[in-house]
């Protein structure tokens, strides 16, 4: 056996690749962005597999679709909030099932490190009725990722391998096949009607969906890696990386009852054994309360008290981490010691140098003319521009947001109606309300800022930069006199707030590129 | 046996490099490890972290419990002070004591090493100083691995060969560098120690260290110096106000 040191990212990547695939697909998030650096690197070695960051979420799902059309196995990566973008595509693969290997790795974000919610994905493979994956170690991260294209591939649905930041971001030294499968072969399906979601065929593949149903839980409750271990009276049921925080905190001596959960559908039966021989159960899962929720019922579970997130024994929101699960096992709390604490905070900053800082100078300059002025904006490093000494946004709530909200805005009467949003941004989630806004001439100003790059994720290539960038604008219904390019650099500042101050008065649409390359990115690969 | 290291710092410091290091060796030395980080928002400028654990056995979470983490070890000061409460009662601390200065707030250095220096498991270093001597101030993260690695289980070697594997890319030039910045600051290091146990106060043992030149530290010289300050403290203190850097060997 060959030994590797990997995040559980790059354990999935490095699965992923053994297990045959032929393309990855995905939009970069954290923490899901290194299982397809991951395979991409690999990708470039070998020249075997496909491997091109998708515009956004849903657009990779589909083209992973395709090549699970084709015959061929495909990984799709992205975050948990990516799956909202790509909810439609995933919910009908559900519908279609597949042909080659589809495999959705997802990383959830509990505790919200580097996202604005910390939305279950397990909830989204039940509600679409597929398997869903949930590895505690790196070495699951590898080893679940084969099993789930196998899954995939021989009862012909997509299926979904749930991570959190913990274990996608965590690494450790795993044990890897010598023997990785090949590709399969170019074998198009020619089942038309399977494809082909008319609402006659569709009832007959959704019939047929709920059909596997039974097998899907047949499969779950003889996973290897749901186990349990019937000892007393006190019983806890550990999902995912839940696992290692029991493991860490249990005596050896212990007369726990333990169902461990890593495979779902949830093994109804393994739950109902250990229900049967404990008082009491703890559910313990990084993230919503999602088994512990079914196992109240909606009117209370009678055999068992159930405690967990929506007990109190845990906090409902956050992380879990060893020491919360230690309270919440009812073991004596381990202190740390009595120091001072830091005095102050350290958040996360715009880089020295940043295009960002200085095109929220000069809006901040330009817009201040107006009354208590809020701007609209977006996900990416600029968000960063929230904070002081900036202030220069005043909202993010999704990718691409920004531009339909300030079109609201205006449709409302507020002005000026200002986005800020960046290139990569716009091509995943705002070229089709700039659209919507140029057609119906809504006096909106979108300042679109081309840094060349997805930056906050470790600058990957962005879809829309540059001429391409210009050409989209234009393209989408802006007046090309109302398409202004600048260059955010301080000796142009004064210049720069002229060209904001011109266009917030033009009542219109407009749109503002401020073309500068992200420092990082210059770095990265000089 | 089972360590469990906090390595702290600012984004942009060179913590995974220092983990990338320490990943490598334990596995080399046949330990288990996990080691778990941050990526994204806060890489930019913010406080950073890394829960690194090994041991002779299975390790389990991959974050460490409170009141578990043996060794913080950390490439700016006022970071040490995020996470010291969650050190074992005789766990250490090592730490660079150059500032990261990027936000308004920062507290009043003097401030800052006082606190440190009450700590008694303390190893302090002044990194940016050794990474110049030694060649580039990128290299403050190889210094403070330096200064922690006798606390570790590892030799220099197990260290070194992953330190020449993680800049092997950037030339023979650099890894020398940082090979250079780690004995700087081992040697820093154990002088500080060295000085403390012979009843030097913290803070003198802090300043007359920082005071040398980085390639000159001798800590088999410590116990010497320690006698030296002792018998006549007015002029160590004079040393100290001098001019320039002082020589381990040459100046005692
Ligand atoms: S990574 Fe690039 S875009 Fe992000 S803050 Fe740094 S310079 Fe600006």
């Amino acid at each position: 056996m060959k030994r590797e040191i990997l995040l559980g990212d790059e354990a999935v990547g490095l699965g992923a690749v053994h297990a045959g695939i032929s393309g990855v697909y995905g939009y970069p998030g954290t923490p899901s962005t290194e299982i397809f650096e991951f395979v991409e690197g690999i990708a470039k070695k070998t020249g075997t597999i496909h491997a091109f960051w998708s515009t956004n979420e849903k657009v990779a799902y589909e083209e992973a679709l395709g090549m699970s059309w084709a015959g061929k196995r495909a990984l799709i990566t992205m975050k948990h909030v990516g799956l909202n973008v790509a909810a439609d595509a995933f919910m009908n693969s559900a519908i279609t099932g597949t042909n080659g290997g589809l495999v959705l790795s997802i990383a959830d974000d509990p505790g919200m490190h580097s996202s604005q919610n910390e939305q279950d994905s397990r909830y989204f493979a039940k509600f679409a009725q597929i398997p869903c994956f949930e590895p505690g170690t790196q070495q699951e991260c590898y080893d679940m990722t084969a099993e789930a294209f196998d899954l995939s591939e021989e009862l012909g649905v997509p299926v979904m391998l749930r991570m959190v930041t913990r274990i996608a971001h965590s690494r450790s030294a795993i044990e890897v096949t010598p023997a990785p499968r090949e590709q399969n072969p170019l074998r198009p399906s020619r089942e038309i009607h399977k494809w082909t979601l008319l609402p006659s065929n569709a009832r007959v593949q959704y019939k047929l969906l709920t059909e596997k149903q039974p097998e899907l839980l047949r499969r779950a409750e003889a996973s290897r890696f749901n186990r349990i271990e019937l000892r007393g009276k006190r019983g806890i049921i550990a999902c995912g990386i839940a696992w290692n925080y029991v493991l860490e905190n249990l005596p050896g001596d212990h007369d726990f009852s333990i169902l461990r959960i890593g495979q779902y559908p949830i093994p109804a039966g393994k739950i109902r054994e250990l229900v049967e021989c404990v008082d009491d159960v703890l559910v313990l899962e990084d993230g919503y309360p999602f088994v512990e929720e079914m196992l109240r019922g909606p009117f209370g579970l009678k055999q068992a008290v159930v405690k967990g997130r929506l007990s109190g024994e845990l906090p409902r929101t956050g992380e879990l981490n060893p020491d919360i699960v230690r309270r919440a096992m009812g073991l004596e709390p381990r202190g740390g010691l009595e120091l001072p604490e830091a005095p102050v905070g350290r958040p996360p900053t715009l880089c020295p140098g940043c295009p960002h800082h200085d095109t929220f100078l000069a809006l901040n300059e330009a817009i201040s003319i107006y009354d208590t002025p809020q701007v609209f904006s977006d996900i990416g490093c600029y968000t960063l521009g929230a904070l002081p000494p900036l202030e220069a946004i005043h909202s993010c709530v999704d990718m691409g947001a920004s531009i339909g909200m300030a079109s609201g805005a205006a449709h409302a009467g507020y002005r000026p109606a200002v986005a800020v949003i960046g290139d990569s941004t716009f091509a995943h989630g705002g070229m089709t309300s700039l659209l919507s806004a140029t057609e119906q001439h809504v006096d909106v100003n979108v300042v679109i800022l081309d840094n060349d790059t997805v930056a906050m994720t470790g600058t990957q290539r962005s879809m829309a930069t540059g001429e391409t960038l210009d050409r989209i604008v234009v393209g989408l219904g802006v007046e090309p006199d109302h398409v202004r390019v600048i260059t955010p650099v301080p000796k142009n500042h004064d210049a720069n707030v002229g060209v904001f101050r011109e266009e917030l008065a033009w009542e219109g649409p407009s749109v503002i590129i401020a073309r500068r390359p992200c420092i990082e990115k210059v770095k990265r690969h000089k | 046996m089972e360590k469990n290291l906090i390595l702290a710092g600012v984004g942009g410091q060179g913590i995974l490099s220092i983990a990338f290091v320490l990943d490598n060796a334990s596995v080399r030395a046949g330990y288990t490890f996990k080691q778990a980080e941050v990526h994204g928002m806060s890489q930019r400028g913010g406080a950073v972290q890394s829960n690194l654990r090994y041991a002779d056995h299975e390790i389990y979470s991959d974050l460490i419990p409170s009141g578990r983490v043996d060794i913080i070890l950390s490439v700016e000061p006022l970071e040490v002070e995020r996470y010291w409460r969650m050190l074992a009662p005789d766990g250490w601390v090592i730490s660079s004591v150059t500032p990261h200065v990027n936000i308004p707030d920062y507290p009043p250095m003097d401030q800052l090493l006082d606190q440190l220096t009450a700590f008694p498991n303390v190893v302090l270093v002044d990194a940016g100083k050794i990474a110049k001597a030694a060649g580039t101030l990128k290299a403050q993260n190889m210094a403070v691995l330096g200064a922690a690695s006798p606390l570790l289980d590892f030799t220099d070697d197990q260290l070194l060969e992953f330190v020449g594997v993680l800049f092997a890319r950037k030339g023979d030039r650099v890894v020398q560098i940082n090979e250079r910045a780690y004995r700087y600051g081992k040697a820093a290091g154990l002088f500080f120690r060295g000085l403390v146990d012979a009843g030097v106060a913290p803070r003198i043992a802090l300043e007359l260290g920082r005071k040398m030149d980085p390639a000159t530290i001798d800590p088999g010289l410590a116990s010497r110096w320690a006698g030296r300050v002792a018998s006549d403290p007015a002029a160590a203190q004079a040393l100290l106000d001098s001019e320039g850097d002082l020589a381990c060997d040459r100046d005692l």
